[in-house]
């Protein structure tokens, strides 16, 4: 009875000795050699793995930032002084990016947008997605339903009383979250700087978009003729802003003439300026 | 004919039938709207490209869209009239599509000039297939796939069954009863053409039980030449058992593949009304003008079944027959696979097989309060294809589409409704299951 229960403990004693002398012997010679920086640098990363910086996560971005392939600026989540620490830390730039925030190309909140039916089903704008459109006549528009409020991990977007996403532009990282998580690709991630926005996306023309909703484009063009050349070119009855040129050219003159308020110029926070100046009886 | 067959398919459910409305109702002509709106795609694959202007002038029955490709039909004009304007309408999707807005003339003829008729004795298989994609004829019981794609045998399969669908599981409508009623001429002629067209050596014509009226006229009308090939095969009542795959199953007890066409178990399955059509059609050169629809419902006053115009909107149609003032819901189709309409300016396409308008006295105003999952495994035993709605419910809740898709073969649900119909918690299990599924393809084609 005894010598059985010690040739037991000598067999898995034995093998655990066995197998931790392997490893000992692995951890000795095939130790994978890492520059100890990297997760230092991790560390001071704000470990959201958001993706906001193109990298597959935190980690990735530390990589990338200690071999010197990317500048710490490229983090749109740490605050300034988080990025400075890291460039003080790794000795370079701390190349400082411009700000990119999600901006909505929708303006047509309750009352804008015609609503010809309710929708009923269980919340969420791809579940209404998905039975019959949701209800809202421009199938183009923001639905209202919060997928964009509940996909944000910065909690930056919370939904309006027009039922409209509003980005909080302080809190936005550029993440690109909300992006994928709305079924109707309202979402761009563009700079802050540029103010110049398009708050529409349908493709329709005259009475055709107008009919569907108060703030729809309808494709007049005047802005495209208001605007500095080559700032705004039509394209499908939308104007497409040239991001880079509106940099420098861009001006608010643009947004003047624009019969139903659907280009607008954005500082900060989208639908601050809420009821937008609509003219009645065009 | 075998009456009180035991052949039929495991799981499903029974939900109120709710046809005898219109069951006994003769199909009626129904007026010519005042505009009608043709979307391109009224099927699955790409959509037709317009051959005609903006301000032309057509005839009914004159080609007005091309296929694509063989992936796409053609459509013709169901009334003569003028082409008001090409560009995007609304449809049932929610989304706007691409569509031809056609005005009828005030008294336009019902008449269609005839074309080239395909010859039954001499065409060959391949002169039928375009014949039929010509004739822009695509499965009317609601899925609307292109029927010439289906027909198409690939190289080294063999039909050996062909399987005429006049089960119409779905409860309210009764198109294809009526059909069969009404049509068993065009109905025998389109099974010779699809005899001809698939080599089949037998051929079932798939009805429930409770359509014995039916299922008699057509044993009764059996034409000589049919006779040994042609069984009229009547099925206990079940839903889904009008689904393509379950209606195979209970024929022949071959089950189709996970992913796999109904041609790997040697099967081809076509619904009455499209039979019907291609014999109509076919020999005279016609394309589909228009088709019969149920329109029926609490919410329904003057409910029958009518044949409608293409294109026709849902207001006119509604108006026509008359609704209730408290009318709530409208779906295309039955209220267990129809979706619902966001707008009455949608227009009756081919797979239209019935409009359905509810009050909110049925049902409530809201929809019933949704409770946790309780595990009682109700809508597994209530599942045709063997699925696990429960544990895809719960994926679906948590955004573990990818998942679904990968161990649970989401893809392959149809979306039947029965887990719905059955679940005692009241969750919207087919609803989760189209979002999963878009996101899956979303996912996919990115």
């Amino acid at each position: 009875m005894f010598t059985s229960l010690a040739i037991g403990g000598a067999i898995l004693g034995g093998l655990g000795l066995l197998f931790g002398v392997i490893l000992a012997v692995a951890n000795r010679f095939l130790k994978v050699e890492e520059d100890p920086r990297i997760e230092q640098v991790e560390g001071m990363l704000p470990g959201s793995n958001c993706g906001a910086c193109g990298e597959p996560g935190c980690h990735a971005f530390a990589e990338r930032l200690v071999a010197g392939e990317r500048a710490p600026g490229g983090c749109t989540v740490s605050s300034p002084d988080g990025i400075v620490q890291i460039a003080s830390f790794l000795g370079v730039d701390a190349g400082q990016e411009a700000k990119r925030v999600a901006r909505l190309h929708c303006a047509g909140g309750l009352g804008r947008a015609r609503q010809l039916a309710d929708y009923e089903g269980f919340s969420g704008c791809r579940a209404a997605v998905v039975a019959g459109g949701g209800g809202k006549s421009c199938s183009w528009g923001c639905l209202g339903l919060a997928d964009c409020e509940v996909a944000c991990t910065f909690d930056a977007i919370s939904m309006n009383p027009d039922r409209l996403p509003v980005v909080n532009v302080d809190k936005c990282t550029a993440c690109g979250d909300c992006v994928v998580a709305c079924p109707r690709d309202l979402f761009e991630i563009l700079p802050l700087d540029q103010p110049l926005l398009v708050q529409c996306k349908t493709p329709l023309s005259a009475e055709a978009a107008r009919e569907l909703c108060k703030v729809a484009c309808d494709g007049c063009g005047r802005c495209a003729q208001d605007a500095a050349p080559g700032v705004i070119k039509m394209n499908n009855n939308l104007p497409i802003i040239d991001q880079n040129a509106a940099l420098t050219l861009g001006d608010p003159r643009a947004t003047v003439r624009c019969p139903t308020g659907a280009i607008r110029w954005v500082t900060g926070d989208q639908f601050q300026d809420r009821p937008a100046p609509i003219r009645e009886g065009r | 004919m075998r009456l009180f067959s035991k052949k039929t398919f495991a799981h499903g459910v029974h939900p109120p039938e709710a046809k005898e409305a219109t069951a006994g109702l003769a199909i009626r002509r129904f007026p010519f709207p005042p505009s009608l709106t043709i979307p391109l795609s009224q099927h699955i694959g790409k959509p037709a490209v317009p051959v005609v202007r903006e301000g032309e002038e057509v005839i009914r029955g004159q080609l007005l869209a091309e296929p694509d490709g063989f992936m796409s039909v053609a459509m013709h004009a169901p009334a003569s009239g003028i082409v008001r304007r090409i560009g995007l309408m609304p449809s049932a999707s929610g989304k706007m599509v691409p569509g031809i807005y056609l005005e009828p003339f005030p008294g336009s003829s019902q008449e269609v000039p005839d074309g080239a008729g395909v010859d039954l004795e001499s065409a060959t298989a391949d002169e039928i297939i375009a014949g039929i994609q010509a004739a822009g004829i695509v499965g009317l019981g609601g899925a609307a796939f292109p029927t010439h794609v289906k027909l198409k045998i690939p190289e080294g399969k063999r039909c050996e069954t062909l399987i005429i669908n006049g089960v119409e599981c779905e409860p309210f409508l009764t198109t294809d009863h009526r059909v069969m009623l009404e049509q068993s001429d065009d109905i025998f002629m389109g099974i010779r053409y699809l005899m001809k067209l698939t080599q089949a050596a037998k051929c079932f014509i798939g009805i429930e039980a409770n359509k014995p009226d039916a299922a008699q006229h057509l044993q009764d009308k059996l034409p000589a030449d049919l006779q040994a090939e042609v069984e009229v095969a009547v099925l206990p009542v079940k839903y889904p058992q009008g689904a393509e795959k379950m209606l195979i199953t209970a024929l022949t007890g071959h089950e189709v593949p996970s992913g796999g066409l109904p041609i790997e178990v040697g099967a081809v399955v076509v619904n009455v009304a499209t039979t019907a059509e291609i014999g109509r059609l076919l020999p005279v050169g016609q394309g589909i003008q228009e088709r019969v629809i149920t329109v029926t419902g609490p919410a329904v006053k003057k409910k029958g079944n009518y044949r409608i115009l293409i294109g026709t909107p849902l207001r006119f149609i509604l108006d026509e027959v008359g609704v209730e003032d408290d009318i709530a819901r409208v779906f295309m189709g039955g209220p267990m696979m129809g979706p619902a309409v966001s707008s009455l300016d949608i227009p009756v396409v081919k797979g239209t097989s019935g409009v359905t308008a509810f009050t909110l006295r049925e049902g409530g105003d809201t929809p019933p309060k949704e409770y946790p999952c309780i595990r009682c495994a109700y809508c597994v035993d209530a599942c045709p294809i063997f699925l696990n709605p429960s544990q895809l419910g719960l994926l679906a809740k948590n955004g573990e589409f990818a998942t679904m898709a990968e161990e649970h073969h989401l893809m392959d649900c149809f979306e039947c409704g029965s887990c719905s119909f059955v679940c005692p918690s009241h969750i919207p299990l087919v609803q989760h299951f189209r979002v999963a599924k878009a996101a899956v393809r979303k996912a996919k084609a990115s």
